[in-house]
């Protein structure tokens, strides 16, 4: 049953508090419509005997609180499914803007979904290769992971996230792929450049795209990533895709929350953002994942940057506590000309020892891995030392080492952004050429038997 | 059913009217669908309540059914190998029911009703009993027997009827005629209050340790059986890892482990691997003394509220037994948020950074509930619930409310360092700010078991890494050179220290479980290294490089590849760097 009313008593930013109401459901979808006629949208936040509170998805201009009318639809903001919406692009809260026809629904699914069954959840074990060394080897990403990029305002965050985009593959794996891309509140030019890279390489046949650009309603934005999230569980569970998720910036998503939040005069957490930021975060990126005895997957790449660099701010932070790893840009080796600037000493990806290994990479991978850490991290600490003291002071053990980390950014994290390189005959030869850089006693980490095989032998 | 009418809802809060006759904590279904929810506040004919599942398309004017009973859960066979969301539905019979999503409104037992167990007694008819004695036993897995026990609404009585064979746990096993004259009808199942702490007769100071075979913590920062210790720690500094490695090797019989609101890949991995690693302690698959309790980050927020306690009431069940449980909580600092989040909704007066004013006291109450105790019952048995818990603190800050009122009634404190986890040292728990204060209580169980010295080596050795970050700070403003060379020892002792002892591969199946015996003999060759060392340092000729480049040294590295079983080879090894470090400096005197 649709209720129709025209008791509007206050509108506060995106909320709109409706009186005299009766039977209202909560997250019930709210049509309101203003004294134009135009139709926008909102749902229900808080359902009072008497009163509703409706957060609209769409702008409130224009509204007035006589003569708009507010209809309650009895049913909670659902999208319309079908295997047509690969290749479209949407806006922000699912309407087509691409000029094409509307879809014709095979499903209607609501938006928030439902969590997976910790039981019915199949480990993620499938090495992606992205073709980038740095991912590949230290931070590896696999099948139904959410690994996040941490970025900072003006890093080429987007140039990354296209080239996994369009270079990520499963070594030998077949099965049908998608992208599901959701940007919110980026500028057109940074959403456009997305669609471009898409058209240009011939994904987007097998994209989806919503975009929610900076121009659009702010509350949308609390939308917009539920309902790619939607499309593509449907997708990967349903129609068994193997489905890659981008979700750019999910900064904005969190500041359209913390807007909301602060229209409704709550108790704020840190820097203002509401208290349950965590858990609404949470519902967004544990929908990444693989099914037992289903065959697609999601695997998330949520893109957001960091305030002022600050990787302890709520966001990311609250992030890096839910995702499984996180990938961290870093300002300095952006500087110094490095592409793509990716800081592996903070960046992790806690499923690698799952992806890695004989069988799905090589047998020497993990050894490799752990010893660039160390090495990388050692030669940091003394070029630190040489910037006090002087290369001179340096020991003989020293100088390799801070040749090693110069050599290793150069020539291992550095590539070009259209180079795919593979894992065996690229990245971890690349890793070897370097690692016979170090003194042989210091390899540590890697077995024996692995040095003997790999450890390019020194010219004399 | 008694039942009143929703008047507001707000996410998991739902307020509902008429319902005068409701008590606190009472569970209530709501609406037609049967939603879950626990009463927490009452004002009037009021009541507020926490709704455990998803409260979408519920509204003003549905119902809200009373059903007298607080929240509780199944206490029987059947717990173990089990794995539980927040409020013990079993997740395999919620696949079965909704498919691979969760659903709203399913309704499961947390025990399986119809199985039958072989119940074999212990008793015998007109024997005297008193509440907590063992009734009779099931053996619930091939690890586990599990003991039936007099419920302690049962003060004394004698035993009326037994019987003996194969039941389900709803029939009756035994009928007992307490001192009043009245009869008792004692099934396996029992119900239990989550928020109530299990009875005992009394508690002591935990003074044996819960040995983890990690060497870092055994060594240095060692918890007791029945003690409380938190690991907090910022994202990607192994306190996961940290968890389940306590989980898998520690040698505790029983444990239970709670995801609370942390991701659901971690609890399949845990799902997955643990039938198929073996206990060190015992060559069983690690899953037969395991229950797992999973609520993930984006199952319903109140339910995560209630997860710790069905948690910790299912560890103190299998205490009275007279079992040693270790509970892991991964990780409080969710179940705090979910805390404030409720609080934030009935609109409490907050305290620190929105969290409610009675944080401190429900964190308290929580950990209090570990302890060493002697059980109930006439056979004075003992058993334990060792409480560690994971913190998550915003960005690292440990100044934060939920870390603060932790450390306030945890005795045990590993640090993780996000420095070290960069630099993958792992387990990466900061040596210098960390702290154990059973250090003291378990010392004797140490000198007795490992060995007379065993307190000795760790002061030294402790005392080494403190003194390094000293030395650290000099070398950074000076450089290497400007050390003697009793300091370059220092620092090449507590290298040692830190990449042969402390360092330890959660990963690597023998590495990760270390014995006392030779986490003693690996910090011993390294300390015996030491000492030797600097009886020759002061001797004229002495070049540091020398003594470095000295073979010896890398057997030390090598030292932790030697199994257990042969510790006789560290004696000789111990032996070797004496002698080799004494020829080198009669070498140096010849000379």
């Amino acid at each position: 049953m649709q209720k129709e009313y025209k008791t509007l008593k206050s509108i506060a930013g995106p909320l709109i508090l409706v009186e005299g109401v009766e039977g209202i459901k909560y997250e019930e979808l709210v049509e309101v419509i203003t004294p134009e006629g135009e139709k926008r949208m909102g749902k229900v936040l808080e359902a009072n005997k008497d009163t509703a509170l409706v957060q609209m998805f769409e702008s409130p201009q224009g509204l007035k609180t006589e003569e708009t009318k507010a209809k309650f639809l009895g049913k909670p903001l659902e999208i319309g499914v079908s295997e047509d919406m690969l290749g479209r692009v949407f806006s922000g809260s699912g309407k087509p803007i691409d000029g094409g026809p509307d879809i014709i629904p095979e499903k209607k699914l609501n938006i928030n979904g439902a969590p997976i069954n910790p039981y019915s959840r199949d480990f993620p074990n499938d090495f992606i290769q992205t073709g980038i060394s740095s991912i590949d080897c230290l931070t590896t990403l696999v099948r139904g992971q959410k690994l996040p990029i941490f970025s900072g305002a003006g890093l080429p965050h987007s140039r990354v996230a296209a080239q996994i985009a369009r270079q990520a593959k499963v070594r030998g794996g077949t099965g049908d792929f998608a992208v599901v891309f959701a940007a919110m509140g980026v500028t057109f030019e940074e959403s456009e450049y997305f669609i471009n890279e898409f058209k240009k390489t011939g994904a987007i046949n097998r994209s989806v795209i919503f975009a929610n650009t900076a121009a659009d309603p702010v509350v949308e934005r609390i939308a917009t990533p539920r309902i790619a999230l939607t499309t593509a569980e449907y997708l990967a569970f349903e129609k068994g895709m193997h489905v890659l998720v981008i979700l750019t910036d999910l900064t904005n998503y969190c500041e359209a929350l913390r807007e909301v939040s602060a229209a409704r005069k709550e108790v704020p957490g840190r820097r203002g953002y509401p208290g349950y930021l965590y858990t609404d975060l949470a519902t967004l990126y544990e929908r990444a994942g693989r099914i037992k005895g289903k065959k697609g997957s999601i695997t998330q790449i949520p893109i957001l940057t960091m305030p002022e660099d600050d990787i302890t701010h709520p966001i990311p932070d609250l992030t890096g506590y839910i995702t499984e790893g996180q990938i961290v840009l870093s300002r300095d080796l952006q500087r110094e000309g490095i592409y793509p600037p990716i800081n592996v000493l903070p960046s992790l990806s806690r499923l690698k020892d799952k992806g890695i290994g004989e069988g799905k990479t090589r047998e020497d991978h993990a050894g490799v891995m752990n010893q660039l850490f160390a090495a990388y991290a050692q030669g940091k600490e003394v070029k630190e030392l040489a910037v006090i003291l002087g290369e001179a002071a340096l020991g003989e053990d020293d100088l390799k080492f801070l040749k090693f980390a110069e050599e290793f950014e150069k020539e291992f994290v550095s590539q070009d952004e259209y180079k795919d390189r593979d894992i065996i005959d690229d990245t971890l030869d690349i890793a070897w050429k370097l690692l016979a850089i170090l003194p042989r006693h210091e390899l540590k980490r890697i077995k024996e038997e692995y040095i003997k095989q790999y450890l390019p032998k020194q010219e004399k | 059913m008694e039942k009143g009418n929703i008047v507001k809802v707000s996410g998991p809060l739902v307020v509902a009217n008429g319902m005068r006759n409701a008590k606190m904590y009472e569970v209530v279904k709501v609406s037609d669908e049967k939603l879950m929810g626990e009463i927490i506040e009452l004002n009037e004919d009021e009541a507020s309540i926490q709704v455990y599942e998803d409260t979408v398309g519920i509204g003003p004017g549905d119902p809200v059914y009373l059903t007298g009973e607080t929240m509780s859960v199944d206490l029987g066979p059947g717990l173990l190998t089990s794995i539980y969301d927040g409020i013990q539905r079993p997740l395999h019979l919620i696949e079965k029911e909704a498919g691979a999503f969760i659903t709203r409104g399913i309704e499961v037992p947390g025990l399986d009703r119809t199985k039958k167990w072989d119940f074999k007694p212990t008793k015998a008819k007109g024997e005297e009993v008193e509440e907590g004695d063992i009734l009779g036993e099931v053996q619930e897995t091939t690890l586990i027997a599990h003991r039936i026990m007099v419920p302690s609404t049962i003060k004394k009585g004698t035993v009326e009827e037994i019987k003996s064979g194969q039941f389900t746990i709803e029939e009756v096993v035994v009928v007992i005629k307490d001192s009043e004259g009245k009869t008792h009808e004692i099934k396996m199942l029992q119900r239990w209050s989550i928020r109530k702490p299990r009875p005992f007769k009394n508690k002591k100071i935990p003074n044996v340790p819960l040995v983890t075979g990690m060497r870092v913590i055994d060594t240095f920062f060692p918890i007791a059986k029945g003690g409380a210790g938190c690991i907090p720690g910022p994202f990607g500094a192994g306190k996961t890892v940290t968890q389940q490695s306590l989980a898998k090797f520690c040698n505790a019989e029983i444990i239970v482990y709670i995801g609370c609101g942390e991701r659901g890949n971690e609890m399949t991995d845990v799902l997955m691997e643990f039938p198929e690693l073996k206990d060190p302690n015992t060559g069983e698959p690690l899953m037969k003394r395991t229950i797992l309790i999973a609520n993930t980050s984006n199952m319903p927020v109140a339910a995560r509220e209630a997860s710790i306690y069905t948690g910790i009431t299912i560890a103190e069940y299998y205490r009275d037994m007279g079992y040693h449980v270790a509970l892991m909580a991964d990780s409080t600092s969710r179940w705090a948020e979910a805390l404030r989040e409720m609080s934030g909704r009935l609109e409490e007066m907050p305290g620190e950074e929105g969290y409610p004013a009675y944080l401190g006291s429900k964190t308290a109450e929580f950990y209090e509930r570990a302890g060493y105790i002697t059980c109930l019952g006439s056979d004075e048995r003992e058993g334990s619930v060792t409480a560690i818990g994971a913190v998550s603190p915003p960005g690292g800050d440990l100044s934060e409310p939920v870390t603060q009122n932790t450390l306030r009634v945890t005795k045990v404190f590993w640090g993780l360092d996000a420095k070290l986890a960069y630099k993958r040292h792992f387990p990466a728990i900061n040596w210098l700010s960390s702290y154990s204060l059973y250090v003291d209580n378990l010392a004797n169980f140490w000198q007795k078991e490992v060995a007379e010295d065993y307190m000795e080596l760790r002061t030294n050795s402790m005392n080494l890494l403190q003194q390094e970050s000293k030395l650290e700070e000099i070398v950074r403003l000076v450089g290497m050179d400007a050390l003697s060379s009793k300091e370059k020892l220092i620092l090449q002792t507590s290298k040692s220290i830190r990449e042969d002892f402390l360092f330890q591969n959660a990963f690597d199946y023998v590495d990760a479980f270390t014995p006392q015996k030779k986490q003693y003999w690996i910090l011993k060759c390294i300390m015996t290294m030491y000492q030797e060392a600097s009886k020759i340092i002061e001797k004229e000729g002495f070049e540091f490089s020398e003594l470095v480049k000295l073979p010896i040294m890398q057997k030390i590295v090598k030292a932790k590849d030697i199994s257990h079983e042969e510790l006789e080879k560290y004696e000789e090894l111990e032996k070797d760097i004496i002698e080799a470090i004494q020829n080198f400096g009669s070498k140096l005197q010849a000379a």
